[in-house]
């Protein structure tokens, strides 16, 4: 009977793993399905290299280059923003900050974490917006700017909590050896914490970036969604996620733009995709 | 005989534990003064005292004066102190760079920028520390292709590379075969020419080997401490008598 028990439960927690690859590997078969359709009227290299964004006009153009060239305006934007701040923030609770500070800080960066994006984009959208129209004298304050600095909010709980594992989990003696032989405080962090914890950071810094690339509801509502390639951070963009978010209730199942909207999905996937697998193989880097 | 360190009446805590009760001894300058008791008698916080590395612990109390050349170690600025008194640990330290990166950090660190001179340094330090002959073919390679005992002289280096007036070493023979660690003992018995050094081991042998003067600890007090010969025949306390024999510890 015992041995009938444990035969149960160790199925069931195997059909539990399996079920989890299988949604992953259905999703993706879904994905393919639906958006490599849309190879057989539009070239590839039109579809990711074309300049134009017109997919219900006659004759409807696919090109996607100007809402990659959003995210990646966005993304770096917000990267540019959030990863000082958030390595710094973690060597200051992993090194620096007392115990009271640091417990604070901690639950206030989980709290960070908790703020559904929507709440995010609402706040930029009423707060910065108008802020970066008045300071940059604007015609209107939905930038790539204002995308990047409200995504570098999303992506700095990411950054801050792994980069601040990493760093805690550097060896004390490592510490201690640099200090005995005289280095100050900061030389120590800057020379031996940062470089023995550079490949959790480094993947810290993936894993921030895979959120801002994927976010979608925060984008939408403060970057202007115009799909022009992009001169300036100070114009408006359209993301690939905002793209498929906007245009999905209204494509007709089973038309061109339907398909297209899948292929910008499987893009996506091919992005987050990479920056995972790197941030992972950082991450067992030994 | 020159004294290097002037210990008075000094206490240390941790929270409410008495890591160290009133003690009061002198280092002279150019011994090897061996440091010998069981866990917990508070060798390894006498020894992380003199080069202040117990102030990184929270609950760090100390009360009474310790004087390194006359000059009280707390008044002193805390990096010159720890240039000033190197430190060797238990275990061989590393750091992920190459062996010459190795031995050139704390050089570097201290403002050494001269390719030359660094390259004199790394030679030198390494020389000194028996390891030159040993490695002076693959400088560039990492500092953990190196065995156990050639890491553990690698530190030794590193901590010379500074040019430090004491060195202290935390056990830093414990995770060593013997051979190393007759090297390493070798290492120190040469530097004290020019060094003062402290030595805390769990290996009476070792003290009685190495050390000019032994000093006994126990239950965070200083027993007695002494010639090593005197302290290993005809100890003053009895207590010092049975941890050398091996009665407890």
């Amino acid at each position: 009977m015992r041995k009938f028990k444990e035969f149960i439960v160790e199925k069931l927690i195997l059909i539990c793993g399996l079920f989890c690859i299988l949604v992953v590997v259905l999703i993706f078969i879904f994905l393919l399905k639906e958006g490599l359709t849309l190879f057989k009227t539009v070239p590839l290299s039109h579809f990711l290299f074309g300049k134009n964004w017109y997919p219900i006009s006659e004759p409807a153009q696919f090109g996607i280059l100007p809402l990659i060239l959003g995210s990646l305006l966005v993304t770096v934007g917000a990267a540019i923003i959030s990863i000082p701040i958030g390595v710094g923030c973690a060597i200051y609770i992993a090194e620096v900050a007392p115990l009271k500070t640091k417990e604070i800080l901690k639950a206030g960066i989980e709290l960070l974490a908790a703020i559904p994006s929507v709440v995010l984009g609402f706040i930029g959208m009423i707060t910065l917006v108008p802020w970066i129209k008045t300071i940059f004298k604007l015609p209107t304050g939905l930038t790539a700017l204002s995308g990047s600095i409200m995504l570098a909010f999303m992506a700095m709980p990411t950054i801050v909590s792994i980069a601040e594992d990493a760093l805690y989990s550097v060896p004390k003696s490592y510490k201690e050896g640099a200090l005995a032989l005289g280095a100050t405080r900061w030389q120590t962090i800057w020379r031996v914490e940062l470089s023995a914890a550079s490949s959790g950071i480094l993947a810290a810094v993936m894993l921030g970036i895979g959120r801002v690339i994927g976010e979608t509801m925060a984008v939408m509502m403060i970057t202007g969604n115009s799909a022009v390639i992009p001169t300036s951070i100070l114009e408006p963009v359209r993301t690939l996620t905002a793209t498929i978010a906007a245009e999905m209730g209204e494509a007709v199942v089973g038309s061109e733009h339907y398909f297209a909207l899948f292929a910008i999905g499987i893009v996506l996937f091919l992005i987050s995709f990479a920056i995972n697998v790197t941030a992972d193989m950082f991450l067992h880097k030994k | 005989m020159v004294e290097k360190f002037i210990i008075q009446n000094l206490d240390i805590w941790f929270g409410s534990i008495h890591a160290l009760k009133n003690l009061n001894m002198q280092i002279y300058a150019n011994e090897i003064l061996s440091v010998i008791g069981p866990a917990n008698s508070g060798k390894t916080t006498f020894l992380r005292m003199l080069n202040r590395l117990n102030e990184l612990e929270v609950n760090f109390r100390r009360d009474g004066s310790v004087k390194l050349d006359d000059i009280e170690i707390c008044k002193m600025n805390i990096e010159l102190l720890r240039k000033k008194v190197g430190m060797v640990f238990a275990l061989p330290l590393p750091l992920p760079l190459s062996i010459f990166d190795n031995v050139a950090y704390g050089a570097r660190m201290h403002g050494i920028k001269n390719k030359n001179k660094l390259r004199q340094i790394v030679e030198d330090s390494l020389s000194r520390a028996y390891l030159w002959e040993e490695v002076k073919d693959r400088l560039k390679t990492s500092a953990f292709k190196l065995s156990g005992g050639q890491q553990q002289r690698l530190c030794i280096a590193r901590t010379l590379a500074v040019n430090p007036d004491v060195i202290l070493f935390d056990e830093p023979c414990s995770g060593l075969d013997p051979i190393s660690t007759a090297k390493v003992e070798e290492a120190m018995l040469k530097l004290k020419k020019d060094y003062t050094i402290i030595l805390v081991t769990n290996n009476v042998k070792q003290a009685a080997r190495v050390g000019d003067r032994t000093a006994f600890f126990l239950n965070a007090e200083l027993i007695e401490v002494g010639e090593t010969g005197k302290i290993f025949t005809s100890p003053f306390d009895r207590r010092t008598d049975d941890y050398i024999r091996g009665k407890f510890g």
